[in-house]
């Protein structure tokens, strides 16, 4: 027996619903509403800091643009046709309002570095970072899953020698992994080609390598410490008793309380991942959202930058929004320990 | 049999030879604080180690392998490349102390203004560092270069920045824990004031337990401090910074693979180092 409640529908008909369901149904709408809105508020967040950095601390973002940073001195006249061109002279609120409506809209401006729409820019280079990162990701997780696993049957030897191998693994920085792996596998064995072409699946081999290790070493520590706290609770000790083999518990028990954690540190590594992005598509040459900020920055196209910046915080939030909902999917009961 | 903990053989098998293997575990903290007082020796006193001058040029030695009179070979000037990652020991060191410190001190403003402010305060404060949190660490990190410009000291500050919304979260939390202990009530009863309070019980409280994130978090920042060397975008030319080493290496790394190896070697032994002594502080904080 359960409870029921009346649920009107649209057209004044009720009829009766569990009021587990009924609840259910609209706490989940209700918390996809509220987690929607917060990301939106996130994302304000992050326009306005980025406009305070790019447009109200510096003395004057019009010399910077003038400048590319070189500090070169330039006349009054260019200056001034620089702020009539991009909006420098409005008052600030006006052009932070602006940036906001624009921003929102998806129209990002002109970036006279790449002489190109920003918008048509980011279409091109997104899809090879996005898929530099995720597939990354997902290799971080074959590998950790593959390893913990291994090692948590292997006794305190194994785990030992785990631990400091994810140590190990999660403190190489990307720039150094991704030239030793340039060395072994294209200088010394000619295996695989030192730069990555963006539809090159071989070309794709190392610098999904080079992201993925150090995420793996983070992904399995944090899974090694769940595995181990699920492997010690009262569901697997009954598992057990009902005749379940090691094996059983680990796999259809202890994982999916364990993977829980795992998956909501994933969304920050998501973050760390586009960092890494950075540097590894400067290590083997790929052209992507990180090659494009690096010419932003040098060339102090300060347009340019700030999209870059907003897009990566997109990503992150969006990222954060997903791993939120997979983990409630996974485990339910997740959900009540926060 | 014991259903809790099926016996598994080989830590049966060890059980009888357990004398050798907690060892490493139990001299890793010395190992690595001796790892890192080397360095720190290094970036000190730094003509003590180096055997050359990291600016002498001998035209004699182009590009040599490593050998006994250049240990980490020479680069394309001829300058011997331990010397250089001696002397730029200096740069990633402090790069990194500093950028931990003012992502702590920044971490520690946020961290207090939430933790003990009002509802408004702390949903503001909230707020703002999951803002912060949003921009990956390097994005962060190079927006602030962008208005700056490059150098060693921006580069502190900028990767202190990108780390300063972990701290901030770590220490509010503690500081929303701590504030209702017991021993503060009793402070209160005692009439202490709240100055004393804060700078006597609060601070030594919520941040001592941090020191093993502050260790932890050193590693980090001088492998984002060498990415930005690395990209350009840290510390300027001459100086030899060892991101700056690795990617002039990279020009080279066809032809001189220790000018990627060992300059790397160091980054990596260090927050390696850096880390296992976080892990052990850490580990030392949940189980006294």
């Amino acid at each position: 027996m359960s409870w029921v409640v009346f649920k009107r529908h649209r057209k004044g008909l009720a009829t009766l619903t569990p009021l587990g369901a009924h609840l259910g149904a609209r706490l989940a709408l209700w918390r996809l509403a509220t987690q929607g809105l917060s990301a939106l508020l996130v994302m304000f967040g992050v326009v306005s800091v980025t406009f305070i950095a790019l447009r109200v601390v510096p003395g004057d973002p019009a010399r910077l643009i003038a400048g590319g940073g070189s500090g070169i001195d330039v006349s009054e006249v260019v200056l001034q046709q620089i702020r009539e061109q991009y909006g420098l002279n409005r008052p600030l609120l006006q052009q932070y309002l602006s940036m906001l409506y624009d921003f929102g809209r998806g129209q990002f401006g002109y970036s006279y570095i790449m002489r190109d729409d920003i918008g048509s820019i980011l279409q091109r280079y997104l899809g090879p970072t996005l898929l530099l990162a995720v597939t990354a990701l997902a290799c971080a997780w074959l590998l950790a899953l593959a390893f913990v696993l291994w090692s948590a049957r292997g006794g305190r030897l194994a785990s030992a020698l785990g631990a400091v191998v994810e140590t190990l693994s999660a403190s190489l920085p990307h720039f150094w992994l991704g030239a030793l792996l340039i060395m072994l596998f294209s200088v010394q064995l000619r295996w695989l080609p030192a730069v990555s072409e963006p539809g090159s699946v071989p070309g794709l081999v190392m610098p999904v390598l080079t992201l993925a290790l150090p995420c793996a070493g983070y992904l399995a520590q944090i899974l090694r410490g769940s595995l181990a706290n699920a492997l010690q609770a009262p569901f697997a000790l009954s598992a057990r008793a009902r005749g379940e083999s090691e094996w059983g518990v680990l796999l259809r028990h202890a994982l999916r309380h364990a993977i829980a954690p795992a998956i909501s540190a994933s969304a920050s590594f998501f973050g760390a991942l586009i960092s890494g992005a950075v540097v590894v598509e400067s290590v083997f040459s790929r052209p992507g959202l990180g090659r494009v900020l690096m010419l932003g920055v040098d060339g102090r196209d300060i347009q340019l930058v700030a999209a870059v910046v907003t897009v990566a915080a997109l990503l992150y939030v969006i990222a954060n929004l997903a791993a939120d909902n997979l983990v409630r999917w996974v485990d339910p009961g997740a959900a009540h320990e926060h | 049999m014991n259903i809790e903990q099926p016996p598994a053989p080989l830590a049966a098998a060890l059980r009888q030879g357990q004398r050798w293997y907690p060892l490493p575990a139990r001299w890793l903290p010395g190992l690595a604080l001796a790892v890192l007082a080397v360095l720190a020796w290094a970036a000190l006193f730094p003509a003590t180690l180096a055997p050359y001058s990291p600016t002498d040029m001998d035209t004699n030695y182009i590009l040599q392998s490593p050998s006994w009179r250049h240990l980490f070979g020479t680069d394309e000037n001829g300058r011997d490349v331990f010397s250089r990652a001696v002397h730029g020991a200096h740069d990633s060191l402090a790069i990194g102390v500093l950028a931990t410190l003012i992502g702590l001190g920044l971490g520690m403003l946020c961290g207090f203004i939430g933790g003990l402010g009002g509802r408004a305060l702390d949903w503001a404060v909230t707020r703002f560092v999951e803002v912060m949190f949003a921009f990956p660490s390097i994005v962060l990190a190079l927006l602030f270069i962008t208005v700056f410009g490059n150098g060693a000291y921006t580069t502190a500050v900028a990767v202190g920045l990108s780390m300063f919304p972990g701290f901030a979260r770590v220490i509010r939390t503690q500081v929303r824990v701590q504030k209702n202990a017991e021993y503060i009530n009793a402070s209160v009863a005692l009439g202490r004031s709240p100055r004393f309070i804060l700078v006597r019980h609060l601070v030594p409280n919520v941040m001592w337990p941090l020191l093993a994130l502050f260790t932890l978090g050193i590693g980090q920042s001088i492998i984002w401090g060498a990415a930005l060397g690395y990209l350009g975008m840290g510390a300027a030319p001459p100086a030899s910074e060892w991101g700056l080493l690795l990617a002039s290496g990279k020009n080279f790394i066809y032809s001189a693979w220790w000018l990627t190896l060992f300059p790397g070697l160091l980054i990596a032994a260090t927050s390696v180092a850096a880390t296992a002594l976080g892990r052990a502080l850490e580990s030392r904080n949940r189980n006294p």
